[in-house]
């Protein structure tokens, strides 16, 4: 009997696999395709204070193995989240975590005290990260003075599973995870998209109107790998891993690279349904490998030399 | 309306014009079928620069056999690939995806007007609006006559008015030189094309007191709403082309963004 739940520091999942924020809207998207239930928990899109339009059109590129976007956080606010989007999404049986933004830490305060009252929401995912936004976002990910402030005053504000999401576009990625254990967070996940930019030679333009974008899909897989792999050997709080997750093989890599959990962001565009095609792949492969749970083989790379 | 993730035989594959393909898929098991201006998104080979699915409209459909054709605009890796794959072979389909053109009413007069590769959603919407008893024109504009489709299956739906810009076929110029766009009288206008042309059109005389509907060809990165990548500047703000289009009523459009035309 293989027991698929997860763990992750006192949040309970059904299985190690979610969604990434920003790639299946609030969930309900997916009702098309399969049961959102069936996941172990549901991201979804980042939330800031105010309703955001987001960037100017053309927002994404095509890119080898990948793809740039530069949505900037087109949503609707909290406040309609609160009203609208709550409501519906809380008949799911899973875990419903929001991707909390800002510009300033009153934003990230303010999103955090409305989400308290929302019994459902038992975890946020603490972005700073985002590399599409102009101010915030990613400026606290990326320096750590910002990223303790905010990381320590949402923390004393929220008193349910703080995630916080990490910027590869740094160079020690393991410092900011430290940073972020210090304050409090009770996992953290990541990465979150490189930052990029692709070129139209004929028109001599960039093909982002924001010319910069965030690189996601399986172009940056090894990246995240490697940063995955060093983060959980640094930390002792549980980590979530993202980064061009298509298949079970990929996802499973991260489980033995020493993930807890796993996201899929830009593999859901490809096949809507790879987020329940995963949770049946890593059962199966239990099944072949004689694990009773996933816990059994997480991080486990390092015992088997090549 | 639900969505289908199928693998679809392609049943029959030819060229319909330089640079252009058209493909009949089988689309199995039987569905609810598709609404006229509706889409697929298609993978192609999954492959390091074609590894998004690709958008193309519902050419034509017919639900007794469940023979669906698409009208492939050779235009990049994904379009060329695409259009070399033989009959046998499948492709990876997610549909129907996106809104619909509104039906006209009875006794009201279309005008149907497409340019380049945009003229592939107008025969499925030309034959629903057949089916529902109206006669439709047909103004479709290309660059030549090299780069035409068969256009048989037009003129049996309605009248068909052809402009070339070179005028090697029909009369020469754009599709807004001919006169049904400047003296016509219409209670709707359908169109389709790069985004000059439709910005033309819906600014067009004949399209002042008409009802415009347009389909627009956003760049999607999931074509089913959740990555917000294909948004459409509206008077009500950003929408999303594949799930609030691609068919958009031409007024409520902002007409601000840079284009992307397919023409
Ligand atoms: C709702 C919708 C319906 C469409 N229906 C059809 C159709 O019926 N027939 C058809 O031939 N095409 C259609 N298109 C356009 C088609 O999706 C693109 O031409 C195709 O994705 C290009 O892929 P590629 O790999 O061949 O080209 P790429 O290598 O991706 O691009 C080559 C060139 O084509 C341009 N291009 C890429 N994507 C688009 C796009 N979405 N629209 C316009 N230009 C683009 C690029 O800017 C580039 O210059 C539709 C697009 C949308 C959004
Ligand atoms: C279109 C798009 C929108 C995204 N929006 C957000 C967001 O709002 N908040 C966030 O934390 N990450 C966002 N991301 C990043 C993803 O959640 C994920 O970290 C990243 O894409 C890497 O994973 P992937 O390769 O599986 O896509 C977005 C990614 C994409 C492609
Ligand atoms: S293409 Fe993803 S939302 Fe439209």
């Amino acid at each position: 009997m293989i027991d698929m739940t997860v763990d992750l520091n006192g949040l309970k999942l059904k299985n190690p696999v979610m969604t990434a924020s920003g790639t299946s809207g609030y969930g309900t998207e997916l009702e098309d395709f399969f049961d959102p239930s069936l996941l172990g928990a549901l991201i979804v899109k980042g939330t800031t204070p105010e309703p955001r339009e987001g960037n100017r059109y053309p927002r994404m590129a095509e890119t080898a193995s990948g793809m740039l976007n530069s949505v900037g956080l087109q949503n609707k606010g909290i406040g309609h989240f609160k009203e609208v989007i709550y409501p519906d999404i809380s008949r799911y049986d899973t875990e419903v975590i929001v991707n909390i933004n800002g510009n300033t830490i009153d934003d990230y305060l303010n999103i955090t005290g409305q989400l308290v009252s929302m019994d459902k929401i038992r975890a946020i995912e603490l972005n700073i990260s985002c590399p599409n936004v102009k101010m915030g976002g990613m400026a606290f990910g990326t320096h750590s003075a910002s990223a303790r402030e905010v990381i320590r005053e949402v923390r004393k504000a929220w008193p349910r599973h703080l995630m916080v999401k990490l910027s590869p576009n740094v160079t020690s990625v393991t410092e900011f995870a430290s940073i972020a254990e210090e304050e409090g967070a009770d996992s953290l996940s990541l990465i979150n998209t490189l930052l990029g930019i692709a070129i139209d030679a004929e028109k001599r333009r960039p093909k982002l109107a924001n010319i910069t974008g965030g690189l996601s899909g399986p172009a940056i897989k090894p990246v995240a790998l490697r940063m995955v792999w060093q983060v959980s050997k640094a930390v002792e709080i549980p980590v979530v891993g993202i980064g061009g997750i298509v298949s079970s093989d990929d996802a499973l890599e991260f489980i033995i690279a020493g993930a807890s959990a796993i996201q899929v962001g830009t593999g859901i565009f490809l096949d809507p349904e790879a987020p329940v095609k995963i949770v049946k792949g890593i059962e199966d492969y239990c099944k072949r490998h004689g694990f009773s749970n996933t816990e059994e083989f997480r991080g486990s790379f390092e015992d088997v030399a090549p | 309306m639900g969505k289908y993730v199928r693998d679809l035989t392609i049943k029959e594959s030819r060229k319909a014009g330089s640079d252009l393909q058209l493909i009949t898929l089988f689309t199995g098991q039987p569905f609810p079928g598709f609404l006229p201006g509706q889409f697929l998104q298609i993978r192609v080979d999954g492959s390091s620069d074609t590894f998004l699915r690709r958008p193309f409209s519902v050419h034509d459909y017919d639900s007794s056999s469940g023979e669906l054709k698409i009208l492939v605009h050779i235009v990049g890796n994904g379009s060329r690939t695409l259009a070399a794959m033989p009959p046998g072979e499948s492709v990876n389909a997610i549909f129907p995806l996106g809104n619909s053109f509104t039906m006209p009413e009875k006794g009201q007069k279309v005008l149907l007007v497409g340019g380049g590769c945009g003229i592939a959603p107008l025969l499925y919407l030309g034959r629903k609006i057949v089916e529902n008893g109206i006669k439709p024109q047909f103004l479709l504009g290309f660059r030549n006559s090299s780069v035409m489709p068969e256009t048989r299956p037009y003129s049996e739906l309605g009248e068909l008015l052809i402009v070339t810009e070179d005028g090697s076929e029909g009369e020469a110029g754009f599709v807004t030189d001919h006169h049904v766009l400047k003296e016509g009288e219409y209670d709707r206008i359908y169109c389709c094309g790069p985004d000059e042309m439709m910005k033309a059109v819906v600014n067009a005389p004949a399209a002042l007191n008409a009802g415009c509907e347009v389909s627009l060809e956003n760049l999607m990165a999931c074509g089913f709403g959740v990555c917000l990548c294909c948004i459409a500047e509206t008077v009500r703000g950003n929408l999303c082309t594949c799930t609030d289009g691609p068919v958009f009523n031409s007024a409520d459009l902002k007409w601000g963004q840079p284009g992307i035309s397919c023409g």
